[in-house]
């Protein structure tokens, strides 16, 4: 049997800035994952479908445009309603320290600052893999 | 034990439950050990599904029509599934499957099941187990199943097989008249799609594809050539009439179904057979590897190990007798 490890990484809400979330993409298919991205301005029940649809082991958001504390709890949320609470999540973007603990409440594992290498990123997964 | 669990699975795919039929695909492309119990219980032959694959270069704008066409048959009232394979790396097998991007229209409708497969070594324009995948959608009710190819070059036309019905989309610009004369890509299309019909170049790409079909003798079997846009949605409407025209002109339910048994017999019968002779190799060596240091070391030939196994067929057949 051979298992791929499938994350689905999401921009939900109105923000184009897009070359972050492409940047760990990228860096995750290089270590070997099947990496579903989605596009810009995406709704958290779009996000939320496509992770279910494609059968992912993980939802990595990004956004810098300041909505994260409406926007990733919903996406939670959705998750949860459809079955998928056992989705990791992780976030990144523009966070500030002080939304952190909010956010994780809501459900992220971890959030990543700016200024995180792709390195820190592979390394989360690989080891949340592991104790699937 | 091991059935009714594959029981459990399959009536969740039946009852189109999406997160058991998410599942179910994984456990297919990831060849788990249910998998094949779960299809099992989920084939049927003469199934209705429409199954359209579309093919062609990469850029040719197949997702943009796949979105189009999603939209076309949910106006008609029905399901559809997707199922768009992108490449996996050849070096570290990790994929980026970008084809939803262009399906957005469609991301919240709950009636809309897209699907993104990495081919994961399949060298034929689909991934190994697309084939599965279109059985699993087509028992979830989902109809049509439409598939959209890797970017393809010549030789990748593994999709024919697969589908009731090829689109080959084409779009002006990609090389001189030689590239519709030659074999291979050219002669899977049951509608030529001539793509991005506003860019120039569209009046050369369709005299040469016309040329190109020019020399099959019987007019009715030289196949459908359509310009549209796929962005603009311009001949979006010829395209579907030809596709739903070309769906019912068709051989027959009962021909299809013969031709889909036989196609998914056989690639079974290719995947069992790998691993047989696989097996085989490593009871008598160790392992291929190590039967590849026996080559090195001079001990052996591939060729002998050929013969190893010819050998073994022929056996298995005069004990039987």
């Amino acid at each position: 049997m051979d298992r791929k490890t499938r994350i689905l990484i999401g921009k939900p809400g109105l923000d184009g800035h897009d070359r972050g979330a492409k940047y760990i993409a990228r860096a995750l298919r290089d270590a070997g994952m099947e990496v579903i991205y989605t596009g810009i301005r995406q709704t958290p029940e779009a996000i939320a479908n496509a992770a279910i649809q494609e059968d992912v082991d993980f939802v990595g958001l990004s956004l810098l445009s300041g909505a994260h504390n409406h926007l990733f709890p919903e996406v939670a949320r959705l998750l949860k309603e459809k079955g998928g609470s056992d989705i990791i999540l992780f976030g990144g973007g523009v966070i500030p320290e002080e939304d952190i603990p909010g956010l994780n409440k809501a459900g992220f594992k971890t959030i990543f600052a700016p200024g995180t290498s792709a390195a820190e990123v592979v390394n989360f997964i690989e080891q949340e893999i592991q104790t699937r | 034990m091991l059935s009714s669990k594959a029981d459990d699975f399959a009536r969740k795919v039946r009852s189109c439950d999406t997160r058991g039929l998410a599942r179910v695909l994984s456990m297919v492309e990831n060849g788990h050990p249910l998998a094949h119990s779960i299809l099992h219980s989920l084939y049927n032959p003469e199934r209705s599904c429409l199954t359209i694959g579309i093919t062609g270069p990469p850029g040719g704008g197949k997702s943009t029509l796949t979105d189009r066409l999603i939209t076309y048959w949910r106006g008609n009232g029905n399901k559809v599934g997707v199922i768009a394979v992108d490449p996996s790396s050849p070096f570290s097998g990790g994929a980026l499957l970008g084809d939803r991007i262009r399906m957005q229209d469609h991301a919240s409708d709950p009636e809309v099941f897209i699907r993104s497969m990495g081919s994961r070594g399949h060298l034929g324009g689909v991934s190994g187990t697309t084939r599965d995948a279109i059985e699993v959608l087509a028992a979830a009710s989902y109809d049509p199943v439409i598939v959209e190819t890797i970017g393809v070059g010549q030789t990748e036309v593994e999709i024919a097989s697969l589908a009731d019905i090829t689109l080959l989309v084409l779009v002006p610009g990609q090389g001189d008249e030689v590239q519709t004369m030659k074999a291979g890509i050219m002669e899977i299309g049951d509608i030529i799609v001539l793509n991005k019909a506003d860019r120039p170049g569209i009046e050369q790409l369709e005299m040469s594809v016309s040329a190109s079909f020019e020399l099959i003798p019987d007019q009715a079997e030289r196949p459908p050539v359509i310009r549209c846009s796929a962005q603009t949605g311009e001949g979006l409407d010829k395209l579907t009439d030809a596709i739903v025209s070309c769906a019912f002109s068709g051989t027959g339910r009962k021909a299809t179904a013969r031709k889909r048994t036989t196609l998914i017999l056989g690639s079974i019968i290719r995947e069992k057979g790998r691993e047989l002779a696989r097996k085989l190799v490593s009871d008598r060596y160790g392992s291929v590897e190590e039967a590849i240091e026996s080559i090195l070391e001079g001990k052996t030939t591939p060729y002998e190990i050929g013969e190893v196994l010819s050998g073994f067929l022929e056996n298995k057949q005069e004990n039987r007798e």
